[in-house]
């Protein structure tokens, strides 16, 4: 007969601490008011702002209160969201009249003695409150051919490349497709016409892999009448970019790019 | 029963925003090169000559109409002119048309403020050049010529 093992389950751990470490003290709390921009088509035309008064604490962020708004307040409040940390790219939205993801918008960091504003971005049409439709942003983000592009026959193993050449075009992989750049710019909110930064980030993230070879296809057909040239260089692309990419540079390097293949 | 399921809306874009076909040539890249290039130049050319005009010799007081005659009597400076306005007059025309462009809505609204536009840019670049060559300080009017102190006496 086997002879049973009772085993003595592994103690928890246990971390002595001096008595003031550890606890992070209450976290502080504030009274906001969220002025959002609401507009339902179904009801009317007409556009309204309503305001919401909560108490909210020092680690909220915007998309907390609209969290915490159509929850408790007013389910009607209508935004996209999906992944909440900033890696998706459903909520962007101006806040106080600047392009910022609400998922990464710290309360503390805005003017909470005034209403926060909450509108829409610019330049796409709303389709409800906060929500506004992507398609002309993909279909542009779509024109300028976002996969890899390679000629020959597939290769038996890897593509490789080195640190160098990855170097290049790091900092236009980054970008998560928020429109916060595209919807930032003056010269889209016009006629919606240009490509927009966003495509143009896009673009640059492939014209400079040293493994895609479509990168005369992209440079010309970003060298048309509504592409890169439309760029004033205001640099609100790059202002409003959540994740920090030099947005203004990547459009300047895509303009040398086609310059240095034209002339 | 049977329930209708709208077709995804992915790829039906607005009609506003569809681009109007694909331009053709160079014409906007040219057009942001020689906004730089002529903006370079430029500022050579336009301080060169305010400081000719108004600061060098008797300054501000020295311009009449003897002066602009006696530099148009020199080639050089005939065409530093020539090419100040021309260069200027493009250079200004560019900027506006892409201001134009980025504000005006509609695209007929854009059509009849670029007609203004280029008209007057015309006029002034036909005029100007016009006045740079056939410049003549001392006309010959009705067979009397011009008594000036600058004039060769007749």
């Amino acid at each position: 007969m086997s002879t049973q093992t009772t085993e003595t389950p592994e103690p928890a751990s246990k971390v002595e601490l001096p008595a003031g470490v550890g606890g992070g003290g209450e976290i502080p709390t504030f009274d906001i008011t969220l002025r959002v921009r609401r507009y339902n088509p179904e009801v009317s035309d007409e556009v309204r702002w309503d305001d919401f008064s909560m108490t909210m604490y020092g680690t909220d962020r915007v998309l907390d209160a609209l969290h915490k708004t159509k929850w408790e307040q007013d389910g009607s409040v209508s935004f996209r969201r999906s992944c909440a940390h900033g890696v998706c790219g459903s909520d962007a939205m101006r806040i106080n009249g600047r392009n910022r993801l609400a998922c990464k918008t710290l309360l503390k960091d805005l003017d909470t003695s005034k209403p926060i504003l909450v509108e829409p971005i610019k330049g796409l049409p709303v389709e409800k409150d906060l929500i506004v439709d992507m398609e002309p942003f993909f279909q542009s983000y779509r024109e300028i051919m976002p996969f890899l592009v390679s000629k020959g026959h597939e290769p038996s193993r890897e593509r490789l490349q080195s640190s160098e050449e990855r170097e290049r075009f790091d900092d236009t992989t980054k970008c998560i497709l928020c429109a916060a750049c595209t919807s930032s710019c003056p010269v889209f909110w016009t006629d919606g016409q240009y490509f927009g930064p966003a495509a143009i980030v896009n673009a640059h993230r492939f014209i400079f892999d040293s493994r895609d070879d479509a990168g005369d296809m992209r440079l010309e057909i970003l060298n048309d009448k509504e592409g890169v040239w439309r760029c004033r260089t205001t640099f609100n692309c790059t202002e409003a970019c959540p994740r920090g990419i030099q947005v203004t540079k990547a459009i300047a390097e895509v303009k040398q790019a086609i310059l240095a293949r034209n002339v | 029963m049977s329930t209708d399921i709208e077709a995804p809306r992915s790829g039906r874009v607005s009609p506003k925003y569809l681009r109007s076909g694909k331009s053709v040539g160079n014409f906007e890249m040219l057009a942001w090169l020689f906004m730089r290039l002529s903006g370079v130049v430029l500022v050579v050319l336009i301080f060169v000559h305010l400081y000719l005009n108004l600061v060098a010799g008797d300054g501000i007081k020295g311009i009449d109409f003897g002066f602009v005659a006696g530099k148009w009597a020199n080639p050089v400076w005939q065409f530093w002119d020539l090419a100040m306005l021309w260069l200027a007059m493009l250079h200004g025309t560019n900027g506006v048309r892409t201001i134009i462009n980025d504000y005006a809505e509609k695209t007929t609204t854009r059509r009849w403020l670029k007609g203004v536009l280029y008209s007057a840019a015309v006029v002034i670049i036909v005029l100007g050049t016009l006045v740079i060559f056939t410049f003549d300080p001392c006309p010959v009017i009705n067979g009397v010529p011009t008594v000036a102190d600058y004039c060769p006496a007749p």
